[in-house]
């Protein structure tokens, strides 16, 4: 579902963010991607999100090698992935709902399909009854639970999420990556990018782990057995 | 993976379908609503920094239209003295009415007359002894100072040369005293009105730049202030024309606005302009009355508010729009 094929990303400064970093993530799996800031992380998922390009090498994402793309082809691509934000980047001038529904009026969805749909999301994260309040009176937790739908919601087939639990206790951290579970349970293919260690390891998922850029563990999934 | 295949089918079909390309146009028109009331609310939810934008807007596009009305009114009222000149044809005193009155078919028979019309010298002295005021003078005249007079309006057609070759020709007859024909005057306030015409042409074109400019201005400070908004529509799959889409509406509704300040000031102005105007064609013993914008041409004005406001709107979309990128 989503695969790197030797992929370096170099900076104009000369700082290389990715170094040859090669790993292959199945359907269905879910994968933390993991290492010290500046390690990479953020780097390799806003290559997923062609937010930027490789310099060299290969990234392939539901079979479609992304060199292809074209810069018009772009917002469809994204509109394939839904992405969780570390600081959330919700718009405090709409409400939950509308914030929600964002992605869907994007993609063109019929009104009232809209409106079922941002209600089955928000139920799923448990805030159907906050649809009509403004983000800014939601707590951390709930404004993540919030983005979490919003990344959802479009039924994409990849999830990404960049330091999703950054500024939760662990409780809620715990909760936001049950919700993770869930969704990667109904089959779509979920990659988390977190430094919280301690949480992570407990739940017996596959770890990437970058270090300067390159990867030193993980590379090997289940794919590779087969 | 049937899961997978399914789901490639079913987006594969999604493009082909009729049904679902319908969905979509209507989705399409449904953005477009939402944005054109989303635009019009946020320009309401700030209205004395939006009419003064459409104040500003308004004056700019009203100053030339403005003076283009007036240079209009000034057009309709020489058009009575337009060419073809009229020219005066004095008979000599020793010519008898006969001898005019055969002068008059003579010269309406050429071809480059259009008419003639006869005026007596009594009935040339009656004239100015009812309009000039001086009828008392007049009666105590002991003769009829004033000569038998052909008026002649040359054939429209006809050059500026021929008319000086049907004057030489008048002149010489046998029984004319003189030809007056005084088109300088004319030729002159014609020349004025192209020259007039011209600079409100141009005070026009940088008026309306300047127009332009300004709602460029407004937009990219709309712009800048919903960047994290652009920035999460790009990042959840919006298209640059989603992005773009509310900028343009806010840009347009400024501009109808604008395009309505303008129709609303030219019409106060020439409210304000009629009575004077009035009273003054009246000293002229002329029913002349100022010809105002009228519905369309305020409806006129609104839709090129609107245009220019759409053109400012893209000018500011497609230099700031572009750069906002997610990081």
């Amino acid at each position: 579902m989503i695969s790197f094929d030797r992929v370096t990303k170099r900076y104009e400064a000369g700082h290389d963010a990715l170094r040859e970093v090669s790993f292959d993530i199945e359907k269905d799996e879910l994968v933390f991607l993991t290492g010290h800031s500046g390690a990479g992380k953020s780097t390799l998922l806003r290559l997923i999100m062609l937010m930027d390009r490789p310099t060299r090498g290969q990234v392939t994402i539901d079979g479609r090698n992304l060199s292809s793309v074209g810069k018009r082809a772009i917002p469809a691509h994204r509109r394939g992935i839904g992405v969780v934000f570390q600081n959330h980047r919700l718009l405090f001038d709409r409400t939950v709902f509308d914030n929600v529904a964002l992605p869907l009026i994007i993609a063109g969805y019929d009104h009232r399909e809209i409106g079922r749909r941002v209600r089955a999301a928000l139920d799923k994260v448990g805030l159907l009854r906050h649809e009509h309040a403004m983000p800014l009176s939601l707590s951390g937790g709930e404004q993540q639970r919030v983005g979490i739908a919003r990344a959802v919601v479009g039924r994409p087939n990849i999830l990404l999420a960049d330091e999703p639990t950054g500024n939760l206790d662990p409780e809620l951290s715990a909760e936001i990556m049950r919700l993770f579970e869930a969704f990667n349970q109904v089959g779509v293919t979920v990659l988390i990018a977190s430094h919280d260690l301690v949480l992570i390891s407990r739940l017996h998922h596959r770890i990437l782990t970058l270090k300067d850029g390159r990867l030193i563990s993980g590379a090997s999934g289940p794919g590779d057995a087969l | 993976m049937t899961g997978s295949a399914d789901k490639a089918t079913r987006r594969g079909g999604a493009s082909l379908s009729r049904a679902d390309l319908r969905d979509r146009y209507k989705a399409w028109l449904q953005h477009h609503r939402l944005c054109a009331a989303d635009s019009l609310a946020k320009v309401l939810e700030a209205p004395v920094a939006s009419l003064l934008t459409w104040l500003v807007i308004g004056i700019a596009l009203a100053l030339p239209v403005g003076l283009n009305v007036a240079l209009e009114n000034v057009q309709r009222l020489s058009e009575g003295w337009d060419s073809p000149a009229q020219m005066s044809v004095f008979l000599q005193q020793d010519v008898s009415v006969e001898q005019g009155d055969r002068m008059r078919e003579e010269f309406s028979a050429r071809a480059d007359v259009d008419k003639v019309i006869f005026l007596s010298r009594d009935a040339a002295l009656a004239e100015f002894s009812r309009l000039s005021g001086f009828a008392d003078v007049v009666a105590s005249l002991e003769s009829n100072p004033l000569p038998d007079v052909l008026l002649v309006t040359p054939a429209s057609a006809l050059s500026e040369v021929g008319i000086s070759t049907l004057r030489e020709e008048m002149a010489t007859r046998e029984g004319v005293a003189e030809v007056v024909l005084d088109m300088a005057w004319l030729k002159r306030l014609q020349h004025l009105m192209t020259l007039g015409q011209r600079f409100v042409l141009a005070v026009g074109v940088m008026l309306i730049l300047g127009v332009v400019l300004i709602l460029g201005n407004t937009i990219r400070l709309a712009i800048e202030s919903r960047r994290e908004e652009i920035v999460v529509v790009k990042l959840v799959g919006g298209s640059s024309a989603f992005a773009r889409r509310p900028f343009l509406y806010t840009g347009l509704w400024y501009g109808v606005g604008g395009g309505l300040a303008a129709g609303l000031l030219v019409s106060a102005a020439l409210w304000y302009l009629d009575e004077p105007v009035r009273v003054l064609a009246g000293l002229y013993e002329s029913s002349f009355s100022l010809l105002g914008l009228g519905l369309m041409g305020v409806l006129n004005l609104v839709i090129l508010g609107g245009v220019l406001g759409l053109a400012g709107a893209w000018l500011a979309v497609a230099r700031h729009l572009v750069r906002i990128e997610p990081r």
